[in-house]
């Protein structure tokens, strides 16, 4: 067994340790491990919306010309942790879509590490965070470009939405390159409610809710932009929308 | 049909509270057009944003009745609903919302609120693409994000568009002329007299100059100055301004 994670651990500076230290260790040790052969798509969609205190850890391993994806919500009423570790072969691509949304005081968390270790593999992560009450959206995301991964191309982009005064979002891209030729991108960038959209929306007859639910499904819109099966995508933003009704106003 | 009375109201904002409005009077009957002319500064959008109840403005004296109603005491959505269209100046951009949904969630919005039984998604696009053909606004620009990457003539004539699918009964136009060429001021104009001349219907147009008035004639003009309506006339009081200057007129 590992060592057990501290708040002086990169991937866990803010993570509830408080919940965290009630993990039982083999819980903290549980890893899932995923190998998508050489050419194959492997995709999942997951909505973590339970009352309880979540943790998934899942490595991934993608062969040359293979594509992982994974999209999820993230709504738990308590702390929840979904970490993810992928190792790109040659060609290879990871796409990752999230949406951390909430109120109440529980810390939601993507935490992602990407291998970039072979040539030409690409990876793509879209993460929004939508927060009220005392609550906290976290993204870190790690890449590492190792000598031969020549010619990656990894983007990540985040947008926290914070809805009230005492929510917060925290962004932390982490990027280690050896190689030369390489294109890493990434953006994060945290805001309030456009009160003049709502303003506009309100004089055109739109009742409050339907109005904030109009605009939280346009900002979580990216994450799931690249999920080309439709039924799964309305069932993402479905999950996700559906917790803005403990919000208030 | 809109009555207002001594109207005081201010406006809030960082630097605190300032006194905009300082007792307006004005009263817009069914089947009328009024315009509303004032130099920079007298209140004119603050009186459109008062009337549609934007956060921020407060009324500190005075009412508003609308159909008989205390509009004061409805929320910005229920003033819509109740059936009065606000016109923006500068209208919203909303990126990821299609027009098409925007408006239908408006209508259907307003419908739930009235009681009514919400549109179907066919009978809205018809309804749409009617709207939409009167103000030659081509039906591609309403499958677009709402206001993104709409030129300044494309916006007004837009808002026109929501204006006729929504079918107010009072519209108060915040300078729908501004940043119209000649032809977008026709085209604007003549949907103003299509969508709203009707004896069941008011207008109150806001607007700093008289050359949208040559395509919608007003039945009364008043003139906005320091918070208050210093003169109101008939349409001959719009060329005497063009003609002479607020300073002259309303002094």
């Amino acid at each position: 067994m590992s060592a057990l994670p501290t708040i002086k651990d990169e991937e866990w500076r803010y993570a509830d340790f408080d919940v965290v230290g009630q993990f039982a260790p083999e819980t903290i040790d549980n890893w899932q491990e995923i190998a998508v052969p050489a050419g194959e798509t492997m995709r999942e969609c997951m909505v973590i919306d339970g009352s309880d205190p979540f943790m998934r850890r899942i490595r991934i391993s993608v062969g040359a010309g293979g594509r992982a994806e994974l999209f999820a919500v993230n709504a738990c009423a308590d702390y929840a942790r979904l970490e993810v570790q992928v190792t790109l072969a040659e060609g290879a691509h990871f796409e990752f879509g999230g949406v951390t949304i909430g109120g109440g005081d529980a810390v939601r968390e993507f935490v992602t590490r990407t291998c970039h270790g072979a040539p030409d593999a690409t990876s793509n992560q879209v993460v929004r965070a939508v927060h009220w009450g005392q609550a906290t959206g976290n993204f870190l995301g790690r890449i590492d470009v190792g000598r031969d991964g020549q010619r990656t191309d990894a983007a990540q982009d985040f947008k926290g939405l914070l809805l009230e005064k005492g929510a917060s979002a925290n962004a932390k891209p982490e990027l280690e390159i050896y190689a030369d030729d390489v294109k890493c991108a990434h953006g994060a960038a945290i805001g309030q409610m456009d009160e003049m959209a709502r303003f506009y929306m309100a004089s055109r007859g739109l009742a409050p809710d339907v109005a904030r639910r109009l605009l939280i499904r346009a900002f979580i819109a990216d994450a799931f932009a690249a999920l080309e099966d439709e039924g799964e995508a309305e069932r993402m933003f479905a999950a996700a929308l559906d917790v803005l009704e403990d919000a208030e106003r | 049909m809109l009555k207002i009375e001594n109207l005081h109201a201010e406006v809030t904002s960082d630097s605190g509270a300032k006194k905009i409005l300082k007792g307006l009077t004005l009263e817009v009957g069914a089947g009328e057009v009024h315009a509303i002319m004032g130099p920079n500064g007298a209140g004119k959008s603050t009186l459109a944003y008062v009337l549609g109840g934007r956060p921020g403005y407060e009324v500190t004296e005075g009412s508003v009745t609308f159909m008989g109603e205390d509009l004061l005491a409805m929320d910005p959505h229920e003033r819509a609903a109740s059936g009065m269209f606000l016109g923006f100046q500068y209208p919203v951009e909303i990126p990821g919302v299609s027009n098409v949904q925007f408006l239908r969630e408006a209508l259907n919005s307003q419908r739930r609120t009235r009681g009514e039984e919400p549109l179907s998604g066919g009978e809205f696009l018809k309804l749409a693409k009617e709207k939409a053909g009167l103000l030659k606004l081509d039906m591609e620009m309403l499958k677009r994000f709402v206001n993104v990457g709409f030129s300044g003539g494309e916006k007004k004539r837009a808002e026109m568009v929501h204006m006729g699918i929504l079918d107010p009964k009072l519209a108060v136009l915040d300078e729908t002329d501004s940043g119209l060429d000649i032809d977008a001021l026709k085209i604007v104009g003549q949907g103003i007299n299509t969508i709203m001349r009707s004896p069941d219907k008011g207008v109150l147009l806001i607007t700093h100059y008289q050359r949208l008035l040559d395509y919608v004639k007003p039945d009364h003009v008043h003139v906005l100055a320091d918070g208050r309506i210093v003169k109101s006339g008939g349409p001959e009081l719009a060329l005497q301004l063009e003609n002479e200057g607020y300073e002259a007129v309303a002094a």
